[in-house]
């Protein structure tokens, strides 16, 4: 144990003191995801956007080396707050990459206001309030929030579907607030309905929807669930089982591809569920199946094709890497030439053009899905259509917008 | 385990104080001096904190036999009323009492509900007390993570922040680190008094053999609930530390996996000497931090395991256990005449630092 002590703090020394060697060429960046707890596969495929990214530029800008340190969180803002400390305190890192889930964002802007000199850009997390109110000015969000990323969704399900009247079903913090706000809002202003009493709001890693699932209401068209991972495959499943035959609609990362690989019953039940988000499998693009094929190429033990949480990672860390290389890779005034050179970056990206609004968030275009079965049986996410260049007050006024208040279990009220 | 020696330790005086502890209490008086912020603040006052937190178990363990696993969430609890009734970010709750109040207010109802834990758990014994504190820590995490109207929910809170006292920010890397020192170091060796007290020494006599003491008079039940009382009061205060510490409180801060944490640290550093659960907690938050560098990051969490099963598989004692074989492994080559057999103590009140008792 001592021995471990030892290797621990000469590791540090160790690090400390090529720290100062190296401190002229080489620029320390940091990455943060969640590599343990209930998010870890998608932590994984987080860092594998991360790599592509690099590996666009061989880790280095403008003739400087590029050092990568990780760290990991549990996806609970604490753990994302100590590991963050320790990238930024004890390694030293100038700019970091991440976090994954949404209340880790929320944390870290608020830990980035008391570190000026650091630039912060997101990973994947996409609460609203990261950005929208009270946003730390070295917090860059290249990939957009949750409420964007269901634009289209709502209108879709109002016109093309015919859906009236919505139950709701989703985990109860942050990101699913902002997803079911952003489906909700255009949903209930065309004249939908989804009462509070029909949303249900379960915690991470629920196994048991059985109670949900008795409770949910006959007088809806379909529910819209805001589920990810297990959580989603577990839902879907009681609910063949159970015999539920609403209609579904998907948040962002309920019918991924672990849905729809899954066997048995499920799938056919999944079909026609609409979706959307800041990816499709399916969109025919040059530079999407580029993206595609870099993956593949890259990570052959990864997913069958890049998840959101790859694509968000490689969008941010390549934003921050474009940034280093208009400024030189110079962030020796504390990166504040680097941050501005930041906030006005505009560039094309697998999935279409990227730039910030004023406070530092991403306007992006968002892709509208729906579930089809594709030859031979597989499922996959078909692209019904590309909403182009979503902001996140939708092309309303900053101040108009605010008036919708916080994102939260009854935004909107919508009865 | 009647070790009769450990209950008459009460003897011991300050006024012999081993070279080793000295040099201990220098480098940690020190340490800021020569250390960076991160060192201080994360590693230092961190491990103070969980340290003290496992304390209050080590207490309730090591000298009770009652191996209770809500230690944390009486942290906990301490955590969320200095955010309700304190102040925070989140705009709920946030009362806004002056900080004094918030903080005895906190420390009060933390040492309160683990009495009330202990009324719970005193007529069981063993693996049923663990199970029943489990079974309430994680009633209070889920509680506080579906309760939106006091507790809010999975987010929390956020903005907790300590006083402003004589100029001086206590959230600063410095100044908490000697807060956080001074606590710990108290409690620790209020903890080190109080087992040879004769409440202390009555805790131990009642965990060695219930039934003999509940004969000579003493009520057996009172006793335990008073002893919980005791380590909810050190744990509230801890768990005032860790709220400033993080600045934040959620029920991740008090899940299941923190709660077994605060086990492995206690068990890590050794059950049997108040000290032990602070060596745990530092060589915990030390992996914890710098795992990550020493592998492939993939499979750092391995890495924390398989040191933490070395140390208890070699060592039942813990770090404790293991320090003190050495040492006495040395010593007893030293002077193998009039030492007999001292290599086969584990002990460390008997081998260890208190040795020159004898």
């Amino acid at each position: 144990m001592r021995i471990l002590i030892k290797r621990t703090l000469a590791t540090a020394l160790f690090i400390l003191v090529a720290n100062l060697v190296m401190a002229q060429g080489t620029i320390k960046m940091g990455s943060l995801a969640t590599l343990e707890g209930a998010f870890t596969v998608l932590g994984e495929d987080s860092m594998r956007g991360v790599k592509m990214a690099l590996n666009e530029f061989n880790y280095s800008v403008a003739g400087k080396k590029i050092q990568l340190i990780t760290g990991s969180s549990d996806a609970s803002p604490d753990s994302a707050i100590r590991a963050t400390r320790k990238l930024v305190e004890q390694d030293g890192v100038q700019l970091l990459v991440g976090p994954l889930s949404g209340s880790e964002g929320l944390a870290i802007k608020d830990y980035a206001k008391t570190k000026p000199n650091v630039t912060f850009v997101n990973g994947t997390s996409a609460a609203q309030d990261t950005t929208l109110r009270n946003p730390a000015d070295n917090f860059f969000r290249f990939s957009t929030d949750g409420a964007q990323w269901m634009a289209g969704l709502g209108e879709y399900a109002y016109k093309e579907k015919g859906y009236r009247s919505v139950a709701v079903l989703a985990e109860d913090y942050s990101f699913p607030y902002t997803q079911v706000f952003g489906f909700l809002e255009p949903f209930c202003r065309l004249g939908g309905k989804s009462a509070i009493d029909a949303r249900f709001w379960v915690p991470i890693g629920n196994k048991d929807y059985s109670s949900v699932i008795a409770a949910l209401p006959d007088d809806v068209d379909a529910i819209y669930v805001a589920l990810g991972g297990a959580d989603s495959v577990n839902f879907l499943t009681q609910y063949e089982q159970a015999g539920g035959e609403l209609p579904l609609i998907g948040g962002s990362i309920t019918v991924d591809q672990s849905v729809l690989g899954s066997k048995g019953k499920t799938r056919k039940f999944v079909i026609g569920t609409p979706a959307a988000g800041p990816i499709s499998d399916t969109w025919k693009d040059s530079r999407w199946d580029k993206f595609v094929a870099d993956y593949k190429k890259q990570f052959p033990d990864g997913f069958p094709s890049p998840s959101l949480f790859a694509h968000g990672y490689y969008i941010n860390t390549k934003a921050a890497l474009l940034g280093l290389l208009l400024v030189g890779g110079d962030l020796s005034d504390g990166g504040k030439k680097y941050r501005q050179a930041l906030s006005s970056l505009t560039f094309d990206t697998p999935t279409g053009m990227v730039s910030l609004d004023e406070r530092r968030n991403a306007i992006a275009d968002i892709y509208l899905t729906e579930v089809f079965e594709g030859t031979g049986g597989n499922l996959m996410n078909k692209t019904i259509k590309v909403i182009p260049q979503v902001s996140q007050t939708f092309g309303m006024e900053y101040n108009k917008f605010l008036n919708y208040g916080q994102v939260g279990r009854e935004n909107p009220r919508c009865d | 385990m009647v070790d009769t020696r450990q209950l008459f330790s009460g003897n011991s005086s300050f006024s012999d104080i081993h070279p080793g502890k000295l040099l201990v209490i220098v480098f940690l008086i020190s340490y800021p001096g020569f250390t960076s912020d991160f060192f201080t603040f994360q590693v230092g006052a961190y491990s103070l904190i969980l340290g003290t937190i496992a304390l209050s178990l080590m207490m309730l363990a090591g000298y009770g036999g009652m191996v209770s696993l809500a230690q944390m969430t009486a942290a906990g609890l301490a955590g969320y009323i200095m955010a309700i009734f304190g102040e925070n970010t989140v705009g709920v709750m946030g009362l806004g009492w002056p900080w004094w109040l918030t903080v005895i207010t906190a420390i009060l109802s933390a040492a309160i509900f683990s009495a009330i834990v202990g009324a719970i758990s005193v007529r069981t014994e063993g693996i049923y007390t663990i199970m029943i504190t489990l079974a309430i820590s994680v009633a209070f995490f889920y509680f506080v993570r579906q309760n939106y109207q006091i507790f809010n929910g999975f987010t929390g809170f956020a903005g907790v922040k300590p006083p402003t006292l004589f100029g001086i920010y206590w959230r600063d890397p410095v100044p908490f680190y000697y807060l956080t020192l001074i606590i710990s170091s108290t409690f620790l060796w209020a903890v080190f008094h109080c087992s040879c007290s004769t409440f202390g020494l009555g805790l131990q006599a009642i965990r060695d053999n219930p039934r003999r003491m509940r004969a000579l008079g003493y009520h057996v039940g009172w006793h335990r609930v008073m002893a919980y009382f005791l380590s909810g009061v050190i744990a509230g205060s801890a768990g005032v530390l860790l709220v400033w510490f993080n600045g934040r409180i959620s029920p991740g801060s008090i899940g299941v996996d923190i709660v077994i944490d605060i086990l492995v640290i206690a068990v890590v550093g050794g059950l049997r000497n108040p000290i032990g659960p602070f060596l745990g907690a530092i060589v915990f938050v030390l992996l914890e931090n710098f795992a990550i560098d020493l592998i492939d990051r993939e499979r750092f969490n391995t890495v924390i395991g398989i040191v933490f099963l070395l140390v208890v598989f070699f060592s039942p004692d813990g770090l404790l256990g293991l320090w003190d074989r050495i040492s006495s492994k040395i010593l007893s080559k030293r002077s193998a005449r009039d030492e007999n057999g001292r290599a086969q103590w584990e002990d460390p009140v008997s081998s260890g630092s208190l040795k020159t008792l004898k």
